[in-house]
């Protein structure tokens, strides 16, 4: 289909106006109701969750008679209480809410405590008896891999003959590295509010970044239909992620509670358990092996893939295929092999977060070009220009799909030119000679993101519009709002298309009953899809407005016109919501749903070959970062970042976008270490202990450009492009300063091995290192770059 | 007993609600006024900031705290405002009307306590006075976090919003519309009991007759004990009205802060003195925990990472201490036995720390390592006092947090130093006693191999620092 080509703005709030949050004035006020906000209904129960204090045990026992007893109690429910199936997956199955007779990782849910209050619920999980036999844990990828242990079976992406070509390749290089995993850290911890009905109604606001999901889940496990479950989500604390898959079993329990007690029941986990209990990003481990020409063109390429997967699959399966199918990010490789392995740990299972594998696969191939670099004495850019797509046949992707939409090289030669790369690393060097203790580096990272769930299936949308007889619009749609601002661009959208001002159109909450069988808000999608079910569902009412318009005029349907909140037919004009009245009276329906599927796309699971991406969206950034080579300390001084977003719907949106994702992914890279301890506990678990960017961690320079003029090549929702995930992968660049310090520590003679997070101890390790291995060559070092 | 304070200008006389109630649950969950945010309950997110205002009309503080870690008694005669407060009718305060129109808002779920953060910023002086420029707002901002902006139009607010200051200006708290609520010496609910004694002897008193009790002081340290172990806190002897803890005296050979000195309060003159220490200070938690955490506190926890102890034991600082039986002084290396273990005796208190000023000949220099430069617990923290004459080290004093069960002084260091030359080369061969010295752990924090190193390194950046190398030597500190 062709989608709406541009919008005008003789009104307030189309698209492509810069507007601010829709609730920017609730959130500053305190008037902003989310889930633990919302005031208790009489006889609200609290959830204490009592969870598996061993990563691998047998449940032998559990003795819940004494803390039954104890004050506040309504009920303690475990994996036997639960009258549906208990297993939320959202791909496979058997993936549990309650661990029934195997805790699988320190942290999994065992039982539920149902209480007049937390504090109650909390002193009587300390009258709880559960015996466990306590069972070897398998914490590392190299210990689930050897005992061939996967949460799902592997798979990989192959093109040509890897081996063969890196074999005959002039030059080669291999090495590792690995990244950590990240947690959320969204500022509203999982929360969820189950409130019982009439027969086996039941009523969730969650929070959640995929309502149908929690409905079928909350179905699943209470042995209901999906029907009998209403979800409703207003707004989220942050979502990033981590509220894709990993709310669904903290609604299910407060369900479970509310349908076994009568009793509306809230589960809301403290900071420390959301941290131990829920999912993270997924951390990965790469071996790497390359066979490249003197020019530094790369002609064999393979990576084996591991990651902790965790406990159970959950998305593992679709984060390591888009890690496996972003591990070219912009770089034509002839000849590839991929291997995703997702180990299964007895660690939380990983799930989704923000970039979704992508930021992982690229991070490994952005390894490899430099490292290629690194070997052939070279600038790393030179390696990168020399690689990245083109044509003449150099445009196909190790999956298959064709590159259309590439500007990569246009887009990194005008940022290198205008912050003068070469003059910055000229002074770097400058810095780096003046300078024992600090040494500078400097590190452009490009970026090709492609947009649509990786499933063709996930890729539609729907929206439900009312118009009223006064002309003010009912706006829903199954998108989710994170703070990502969906549901002011998907306003705009409607705005644009009804040609009214913005504040004719009331916002509401997402809810199952309105828009059904809808998929996450994930995936960078939202506006995508919603955007276009939505302007569909206006257009299709709009239609039918236009007909009583024109029949109420005696002209041409085709000839009405709306524009600046007004209808124009032939010589009249009325305001639009005499049009919306006038349309009533004509017996108009002035409800409509919409319906949007992104076309073009396709997907073979088993070959891993397909086009699954509708377009794919661009950006780059200069990152300069400084570190101390006594400490390990480093911060970033610059960032210079140029994104593309196509037609923008929303530029201030976008902007908030492009910067909130950078800082993620810098603390991703930097600061934000998870550690277990031997018996797989997590030590990191509260901001005390894992470190996020704080304000004075962001650059000092930090320079964002949307390239402008750049509509999307395919019609999407007025020539927008999607903008939640991409800028996060530039913060690659912010760690590959970093190295590029770090390599000039040893004279830029060896390739630092330095994984990811670069805390200051990471940093000091890998100097070390490369100090030693440098001192260790047989050519006399020449000074220090 | 009913305890009494204000809030946003309405009194508030509270009876029957436990004292280990935090004032975060209290204000949620009784007043019913959801604005302020749980994000972390550990006092570090800053979702919970709520401000504190107080003084006379005309000289008016507002400070931001940390809800979460407050109990509600530590209300007691407070005048509190919260985010509900501040708008007036659609009249948004400027801060919340920077932060709504330069889009400092997405989820919205930490805003409230930005906006109340940078309210206090608004009103009152910082620290350490000065323009409102960014390094500004980060002070001010480094306990909150926000995980949707990146924090750069959040910081563009601030600059919009607090740049021009007018402390003395009407608005919420600013005034005295009415009279302060009175504060209470006892308030007991639920079994459980808060003593807030005035004097020093009711102090005695109070603790000689209930050994047991817990001091609080700012309740950084305590408050989690409510906040995060939900814990019943029987008895509790509150330190922050007790005038002699409260004295700061500019002595001339010395300057003493008494116990419950909040360390904003104790900057200005540690900043006059010892510049670098006052860095170190303005590293301590963030301006929340500033406001509230004390130096008597930081001593009292005892912590082997606390980031005090090293430098006052490099300083030669001298403790008082006080019971019902009299004082007591002794040098503060003295004072920590082992893990979390003083030679505090039943019923006796921390009354203050002395520190000697510097003098002619030495350098104070104090240097902390983290993962992140803001609000963070050090992996390693060196403190150094040394005095040079004619190219050799004639006297060190080098203690160290994190390598240890407790603060502790590196004595093999010192005399591998003392006479030493003053060169690097010389410095960092003196630095290998701290292998003698030292047998750090590993933990989450760093691993005991990088704590060694790094306690080594130190002495090169001591060096440079001291001696006028002619380079930048903290990343914080380079453009
Ligand atoms: C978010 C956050 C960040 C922090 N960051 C840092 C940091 O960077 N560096 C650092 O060193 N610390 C840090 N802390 C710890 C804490 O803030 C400090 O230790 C602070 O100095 C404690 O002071 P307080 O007044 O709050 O003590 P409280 O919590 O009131 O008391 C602490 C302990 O001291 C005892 N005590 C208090 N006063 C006396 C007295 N007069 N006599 C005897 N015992 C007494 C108490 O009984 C208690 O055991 C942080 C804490 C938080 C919550
Ligand atoms: S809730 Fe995080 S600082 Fe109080
Ligand atoms: S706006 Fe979401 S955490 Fe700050």
């Amino acid at each position: 289909m062709s989608g709406p080509e541009t919008a005008t703005s003789d009104i307030v709030g189309a698209a492509h106006a810069r507007l601010r949050h829709d609730s920017a004035v609730k959130h500053v006020t305190g008037d902003a109701v989310y889930v633990d906000d919302m005031p208790p209904l009489p006889g609200t129960l609290e959830i204490f969750p009592v969870v598996s204090p061993h990563a691998h045990a047998t449940i032998v026992s559990v003795d819940i008679a004494e803390a039954l007893r104890a004050p506040g109690v309504a009920g303690i429910f475990g994996a036997g209480d639960i009258p549906g199936k208990n297993d939320i997956a959202p791909i496979f199955s058997d993936e549990p809410i309650l661990a029934d007779g195997l805790a699988e990782y320190a942290g999994q849910p065992v039982l539920i405590v149902a209480a007049d209050t937390y504090d109650l619920g909390r002193d009587a999980a300390r009258l709880i008896d559960i015996g466990y036999e306590v069972l070897d844990p398998v914490l590392t990828i190299d210990e689930a891999l050897e005992k061939g242990q996967f949460t799902y079976p592997p798979h990989s992406v192959v093109r040509g003959d890897a081996e063969g070509a890196i074999e005959a390749a002039p030059r080669r290089v291999s090495g590792e590295v690995s990244c950590g995993g990240q947690d959320h850290f969204y500022l509203e911890s999982q929360v969820a509010l189950a409130v019982p009905g009439e027969d086996r109604d039941i009523t969730v606001h969650a929070s959640t970044q995929h309502p149908t999901e929690v409905q079928r889940g909350v179905a699943h496990v209470l042995g209901i239909e999906i029907n009998d479950v209403l979800v409703e989500v207003r707004r989220m604390g942050g979502a990033f992620g981590g509220k894709e898959t990993q709310a669904t079993g903290i609604a299910a329990l407060a369900a479970l509670a509310a349908a076994l007690t009568g009793r509306p029941a809230k589960l809301r986990l403290r900071r420390d358990d959301d941290m131990i209990v829920t999912g993270k990003r997924h951390d990965y481990r790469f071996r790497y092996e390359a066979g490249f020409g003197e020019d530094g063109r790369l002609e064999g390429v393979k990576i084996e893939m591991a990651t902790r997967s965790g406990n159970v699959a959950d998305c593992s399966s679709g984060v390591m295929a888009r890690a496996l199918c972003h591990a070219d990010n912009c770089y034509y490789l002839p000849h590839v092999r991929f291997d995703g392995l997702p180990c299964k740990t007895n660690t939380v299972s990983a799930t989704a977060f923000r970039g979704f594998g992508g930021p992982q696969g690229m991070l490994a191939i952005e390894t490899v070009i430099e490292h290629v670099a690194a070997e052939l004495g070279k600038p790393v850019d030179d390696i990168r220009r020399i690689n990245y797509y083109g044509d003449g046949g150099r445009n196909v992707t190790p999956y298959g799909q064709t590159v259309k939409d590439n500007i990569i090289v246009e887009l990194t030669e005008r940022l290198m030119r205008e912050v003068d790369f070469e003059g910055r690393a000229r002074a770097v060097d400058d810095f780096n000679a003046a300078n024992a203790t600090l040494k500078k580096g400097i590190a452009l990272m490009p970026v090709k993101f492609g947009i649509s769930f990786n499933l063709p299936t996930l890729n539609q949308g729907g929206a439900l519009v009312h118009v009223y007889t006064d002309g003010s619009v009912h706006l829903n749609h199954g998108g989710t709002e994170m703070g990502q601002g969906l549901f002011v661009k998907v306003a705009q959208v409607v705005a644009s298309t009804f040609q009214i001002d913005i504040d004719r159109i009331k916002i509401s909450s997402t809810r199952t009953d309105k828009v059904p069988n809808t998929s996450a808000t994930a995936a960078s999608s939202g506006s995508d899809i919603n955007g276009m079910a939505a302007h569909i569902a206006a257009t299709e009412i709009k239609q039918r407005m236009a007909r009583a318009a024109a029949d109420h005029f005696g002209v041409e349907t085709g000839s009405v016109e709306f524009r600046a909140n007004r209808v124009y037919a032939g010589n009249e004009s009325i305001s639009f919501a005499e049009c919306a009245h006038l349309a009533w009276r004509a017996r108009e329906s002035l409800s409509a749903t919409g319906f949007y599927r992104t076309p073009d796309i396709s997907w073979d699971a088993k070959t891993m070959t397909g086009s699954p991406f509708y377009y794919y969206t661009y950006g780059a950034c200069i990152a300069e970062a400084v570190i101390d080579t006594l400490t390990g300390e480093s911060r970033v001084l610059k960032a210079d970042i140029l994104q593309d977003v196509g037609n923008s719907l929303n530029p201030a949106i976008d902007m908030g976008q492009i910067e909130g994702a950078f800082v993620q992914g810098m603390g991703w890279l930097t600061s934000e270490e998870l550690v277990w301890d031997e018996d797989g506990h997590l030590k990191t678990h509260g901001p005390s202990t894992y470190k996020i960017p704080g304000s004075r961690d962001v650059p000092p320079e930090f320079n964002v450009h949307i390239l402008e003029d750049a509509p999307n090549m395919v019609p999407t929702i007025f020539r927008s492009k999607a903008i939640g995930e991409p800028p996060l992968m530039l913060a690659i660049s912010v760690w590959l300063a970093i190295r590029d310090a770090v390599a000039r520590t040893g004279g830029r003679k060896v390739f630092p091995r330095l994984d990811a997070p670069a805390t200051p101890e990471a940093i000091l390790m890998a100097i070390e290192d490369v100090r030693e291995r440098a001192n260790q060559l047989p050519s006399p070092l020449t000074g220090e770059g | 007993m009913t305890l009494e304070f204000h809030l946003n200008g309405r009194r508030h006389a509270v009876r029957d609600v436990p004292p280990n109630v935090t004032a975060l649950d209290y204000i949620r969950e009784h007043l019913r006024l959801t604005g302020a945010k749980e994000g972390c309950a550990e006092g570090d997110c800053g979702a919970c900031t709520v401000v504190l205002a107080a003084g006379p009309e005309g000289g008016r503080t507002f400070r931001a705290v940390n809800a979460c870690l407050l109990t509600l008694p530590h209300l007691n005669g407070a005048d509190v405002l919260t985010v509900e407060g501040l708008a007036d009718g659609d009249g948004l305060d400027p801060v919340q009307a920077a932060m709504a129109d330069g889009d400092g808002t997405q989820c919205g779920y930490c805003t409230p306590g930005f906006v109340m953060a940078l309210y206090a910023l608004r009103r009152g002086p910082e620290e350490i006075g000065g323009e409102i420029d960014p390094e500004t707002v980060h002070d001010a901002l480094a306990g909150n976090l926000c995980r949707c902006t990146g924090y750069r139009p959040i910081v563009d607010a601030a600059v919009k919003a607090c740049g021009e200051k007018a402390s003395e200006e009407a608005g919420p708290g600013g005034g005295s519309a009415h009279a302060p609520a009175r504060a209470t010496d006892r308030y007991e609910a639920g079994g459980q009991a808060f003593l807030s004694p005035t004097g020093l002897d009711e102090m005695a008193e109070a603790l000689a007759d209930n050994p047991d009790a817990y001091i609080l002081a700012g309740g950084t340290d305590l408050g989690l004990l409510a906040a995060k172990e939900r814990q019943k806190l029987p008895v509790v002897i509150h330190t922050g009205r007790v005038a002699e803890l409260l004295e700061i005296r500019d002595e001339p050979d010395h300057l003493e802060f008494g116990a419950a000195v909040t360390y904003t309060d104790a900057l200005p003159l540690i900043g006059r003195d010892y510049p670098s220490f006052a860095t170190l200070i303005k590293r301590i938690g963030s301006r929340q925990i500033r406001n509230m955490g004390t130096i008597g506190g930081n001593i009292g926890n005892a912590s082997p990472i606390g980031d005090t102890p090293p430098c006052l034991i490099a300083l030669d600082a001298v403790l008082s201490l006080h019971s019902r039986d009299g004082p007591r002084r002794m040098p503060i290396e003295d004072f920590f036995l082992d893990y979390r273990k003083t030679d505090l005796r039943p019923g006796e208190f921390i009354r203050s720390v002395r520190i000697p000023k510097p003098k002619a000949g030495e350098a104070f220099r104090t240097y902390k390592i983290s993962k992140r430069y803001d609000q963070d617990i050090s992996s390693v923290i060196g403190a150094y006092r040394i005095a040079v004459a004619d190219g050799a080290v004639r006297d060190a004093r080098i203690a160290y947090g994190g390598m240890a069960a407790t603060p502790k002084r590196a004595r093999a260091c010192e005399a591998a130093i003392t006479g030493s030359a003053w060169r690097e080369d010389a410095l960092m061969e003196a630095a290998r006693a701290v292998d003698e010295d030292f047998e750090p752990l590993s933990d989450h924090r760093a691993s005991a191999a990088y704590r060694s190193m790094v306690a080594r390194n130190l002495f090169a950046r001591l060096w440079r620092d001291i001696s006028g190398a002619d380079e930048p030597l903290d990343v914080a500190l380079i453009r």
